[in-house]
């Protein structure tokens, strides 16, 4: 009996409200030796989460495990009664959210909350248990161990707290972990630092895992096993290895072929001119700031027609900031807007209704940014009513036109906006803005939210739209592989200020910028030990530890830098360098030095 | 395609779900019974009542059940039935266009403080504060015994102090409702404070209203009553379920249920209306469609 946990012929029933019960999980056998992590991989509403949940005898309410075993170091865990069941979840298996900032309860300090298990169990004296959990911060490479813990959820970053619910989950030492999506809301500097964390610390205790995610190229670096899911049923089975070099299964293919490309190897070369004369949207010198905590410094950016602009960096950069200004909704201290050579008011308040016609905002959130008390049908018409002042007919027809350009059947129109899927509800997020018909749609991490194959389908839509319409986006993601598929010009946001601008293949092919070449390095590839190879060197593994800082003087990414020089970096602003049109450089190394010998000849001709 | 055919038969699914959220549970339909048969009583009370609602039928007081009234006389040896007929007009009537009062303004003021914050919540935040420092009762005797007790002036003042609570709600769930990205897309768009208030913000907000409306208007029940016990309300010879008790305490004393009978319309009225809005919220919580599958 090698096994950990077996599962032996799940299935699980659904029971959608007024319903009868449907099969969602339909006979699934997987089993865990100690050690090993096995990795659930499918889309959203494949029934990975489902049956993570039932290995802990759980099942979600409107939700019952109809058939199936599931072992437990050779105990049904579906046979105990409610108390063993309660006993045995939190000390001998142990799960892991996907969002740790919704999990933590925000009014009470960490410790408390990560040492509650062991108490609770009375495992351990509250003294005792908070030594025992400061050693594991240590094992999970926490900075400060001895006194995170006596901080506020709020206080500590966002790759912090994966980590610091891991340590929560890991105090009782389990026999199995499960993780459901742990970085799926993580930057990808951030990811690589928890996944790092996590593999090391599975494979140091010893337990064994599941990792539930959508994304090949994770499950590549930590997985042992990889079963995947399509609509309840495993397609496919076997050792990652296997599974990533020589899939057998269509479904797999199809997961394999959305995963993102690596920027790198990125060759469309979408370089346009940039165009003489009046710009569609210029933001000139925009700084913002909420008080006296600057968000934005100095910011410029063009948009000309029928051009996507990506802006990228990590959170906290002012990406979300820059959309907010540009749209109004946050008017900035200095700088100015202008829009066809006409400058733009700083709130949205002040500006005509034909400005705001013309710039529309697409939110990441597309849960919250539809009235869930309002049809589709509504949430369209509206716009089309409020700019364009056509007849009830003509609003109809309108409606119907804008569900096909995003691609769902007409009778959507008469559904709620809680009756969709993401991606559905993504979909009319996009329909609504260009109801508007706007000449610049600023889509905030439209995709982020999305799983892998939906994003893809949604970016697609975006480029066929861009065609037919001819509109301008800008576009703005942590994402770099996803900006750099349909991007023209990238904009690259660090702290605040612009490090580095220009056509997509100057930025990205070859990478300029440290910080450029940090986030391009992050972005996960499908293949194993990647993980083990960007965390070689102690000069990336410091460049990804550390968290988005401000400075006023100097170069803020100068503590991340590998490359920064004592004395300068830290006191003076970086200067801009342009090495050819429309690529602009902010920094202080030369550019030979920042790319050597690549692309040389090109620069000897401006030096 | 397949997900095209899996959403159609989805939505057949949905309109049956709907149909089963609107479904009315036993409790729900007793409600509406209690609530139906003490409309038509006060809207029929005329025709119902057996003697006009100051007439006296009796020279006994506080009399005990006989032919001529069913349920007795009160202390003047007036009918308790036909007073509690046209009590029933009275009473609910009043409480009706007082919580209506109060609720029109209440949210109206309400949104509007929480939509345009500065100045406007300022202002009407403090006259808010300061009325709620009045204990209710007391301010409505001042407001009363200062202008003088009438119809019209009984029911502005329950409605000025229930409306300030509304008003509290009202602003807490606006502001609430206010931050979500919906309503920052309307306000991008361009609209006024008409749409934000009526069509992005109220539907969103409709279900702890409603529940409070119930709520509320049982305490407008109670607090008329109290006003009339407290002789500042309904004057005689009118009737009111509240007059009614106060008059008739003392029959008690004499074994007579004069000042119950009243008491238990309150009451019946009450618990109607209440568990009327409790089936309500369930069934608009039970709206948002569980996410079944992770």
């Amino acid at each position: 009996m090698n096994n950990l946990l077996e599962v032996r012929d799940l299935w699980v029933e659904g029971c959608p409200p007024g319903g009868d019960y449907i099969p969602i999980v339909k006979g699934v056998n997987f089993s865990v030796k100690q050690g090993e992590v096995l990795a659930l991989i499918g889309e959203s509403g494949s029934g990975k989460s489902t049956i993570s949940l039932s290995t802990m005898g759980y099942a979600r309410p409107g939700c019952r495990i109809s058939k199936g075993e599931v072992l437990l170091k050779g105990e049904d865990v579906m046979l105990l009664d409610t108390q063993s069941r309660r006993e045995l979840r939190g000390t001998r298996i142990a799960y892991v959210a996907q969002s740790a900032a919704a999990s933590f309860n925000p009014s009470l300090r960490l410790n408390k909350q990560v040492i509650e298990a062991l108490t609770l169990c009375g495992l351990m004296q509250e003294n005792e248990a908070i030594k025992h959990v400061i050693d594991l911060y240590h094992r999970l490479e926490l900075p400060n161990p001895k006194t995170i813990g006596k901080r506020y959820p709020h206080q500590v970053s966002g790759g912090q707290l994966q980590r610091l619910m891991a340590a929560m989950a890991l105090s009782c030492s389990p026999d199995l972990l499960v993780l459901d999506e742990p970085t799926t809301a993580l930057d990808v500097t951030t990811q690589i630092e928890v996944l790092k964390a996590f593999k090391e610390i599975i494979s140091r205790e010893n337990t064994a895992a599941i990792y539930i995610t959508h994304d090949l190229a994770v499950v590549a670096q930590v997985a042992d096993q990889i079963v995947v899911l399509n609509n309840g049923e495993a397609v496919e089975q076997g050792r990652t290895e296997q599974i990533i070099n020589n899939p057998k299964h269509e479904y797999t293919k199809t997961l394999m072929s959305a995963v993102r490309q690596t920027p790198s190897i990125v060759h469309i070369y979408k370089e346009k001119d940039q165009q003489e004369g009046i710009h569609l949207l210029e933001v000139r010198k925009i700084s913002a700031a909420y008080g006296p905590l600057t968000i934005l410094n100095d910011v410029s950016v063009i948009v000309d027609k029928m051009e996507s602009i990506g802006v990228i960096g990590e959170s906290g950069c002012g990406k979300s900031t820059l959309a907010k200004v540009i749209s109004g909704i946050m008017p900035p201290s200095t700088g100015e807007i202008t829009l066809t050579g006409s400058v733009l008011d700083g709130t949205y308040r002040k500006r005509s209704r034909e400005d705001l016609k013309r710039i529309q905002f697409v939110f990441q959130m597309a849960d919250v940014a539809l009235n869930p008390r309002q049809t589709i049908g509504k949430i369209l018409d509206r716009p089309l009513k409020f700019y364009h002042e056509m007849t009830q007919t003509q609003r109809n027809q309108r409606v119907e036109e804008l569900l096909e350009l995003v691609e769902l059947s007409s009778d959507f129109a008469d559904r709620f906006p809680g009756e969709l899927s993401g991606g559905q509800k993504q979909r009319v997020n996009l329909a609504r803005a260009l109801a508007a018909e706007p000449d610049v749609i600023l889509c905030d991490e439209v995709t982020s939210a999305l799983d892998t194959v939906v994003a893809a389908s949604v970016i697609k839509l975006l480029e066929s739209l861009q065609k037919r319409l001819g509109v301008s986006y800008i576009f703005i993601s942590h994402d770099l592989s996803t900006v750099a598929a349909f991007a023209d010009r990238i904009v690259v946001l660090y702290a605040g200020r612009i490090v580095e601008q220009g056509p997509t293949s100057r930025v990205l092919s070859p990478p300029f910028h440290p910080y450029t070449k940090l986030l391009l390095s992050s972005v996960p590839e499908l293949r194993q030990g990647w993980l083990e190879d960007i965390t070689a060197t102690e000069e990336a593994r410091s460049g990804i530890a550390k968290d988005v800082t401000v400075s006023s003087v100097g170069c803020s990414f100068t503590d991340r830098c590998p490359m920064s020089i004592k004395g300068v970096c830290n006191t003076q602003i970086p200067p801009i360098q342009r090495p050819v049109g429309g690529h602009e450089i902010a920094c202080h190394r030369e550019i030979v030095e920042l790319n050597k010998g690549i692309y040389k000849a090109e620069f000897d001709e401006f030096v | 395609m397949i997900t095209n055919n899996a959403i159609a038969s989805q939505s057949v699914q949905n309109k049956k779900k709907k149909y089963n959220n609107l479904r009315l549970t036993p409790v729900a339909w007793m409600s509406i019974l209690i609530i139906m048969f003490w409309i038509l009583v006060a809207v029929f009370a005329p025709a119902l009542a057996p003697f006009d609602k100051a007439d006296m039928v009796s020279f006994e007081s506080f009399k005990l059940v006989e032919e001529a009234s069913f349920l007795g006389t009160d202390y003047l040896g007036r009918d308790v039935l036909s007073r509690i007929i046209y009590g029933a007009r009275m009473t609910l009537g009043m409480a009706l266009i007082a919580t209506l009062i109060s609720f029109t303004t209440g949210i109206i003021l309400g949104f509007a403080a929480a939509i345009s914050p500065g100045w406007t919540d300022q202002i009407l935040s403090r006259i808010v504060d300061a009325i709620m420092a009045f204990p209710s009762i007391m301010l409505a005797l001042i407001i009363i015994g200062g202008v003088g007790t009438s119809l019209p002036v009984v029911i502005l003042t329950v409605a000025l102090i229930d409306a300030t609570r509304v008003f509290r709600l009202s602003r807490a769930l606006a502001l609430d409702a206010s931050v979500m990205d919906y309503v920052t897309v309307a306000r991008v768009r361009g609209e006024g404070v008409n749409w934000i208030m009526f069509h992005e913000i109220l539907p969103n907000t409709i279900a702890p209203l409603a529940a409070e409306l119930g709520v509320r208007y049982t305490f407008a029940i109670l607090f008329i009553s109290s006003l009339s016990f407290l002789g500042l309300g309904v004057q005689p010879p009118g009737a009111d379920w509240g007059v009614m008790v106060k008059e008739n305490l003392q029959g008690l004393l004499y074994g007579s249920p004069a000042a119950l009978i009243p008491a238990a319309c309150i009451g019946s009225m009450s618990v109607a209306v209440n568990l009327l809005v409790d089936w309500f919220l369930h069934r608009s919580s039970t709206m948002i469609p569980e996410e079944l599958m992770g």
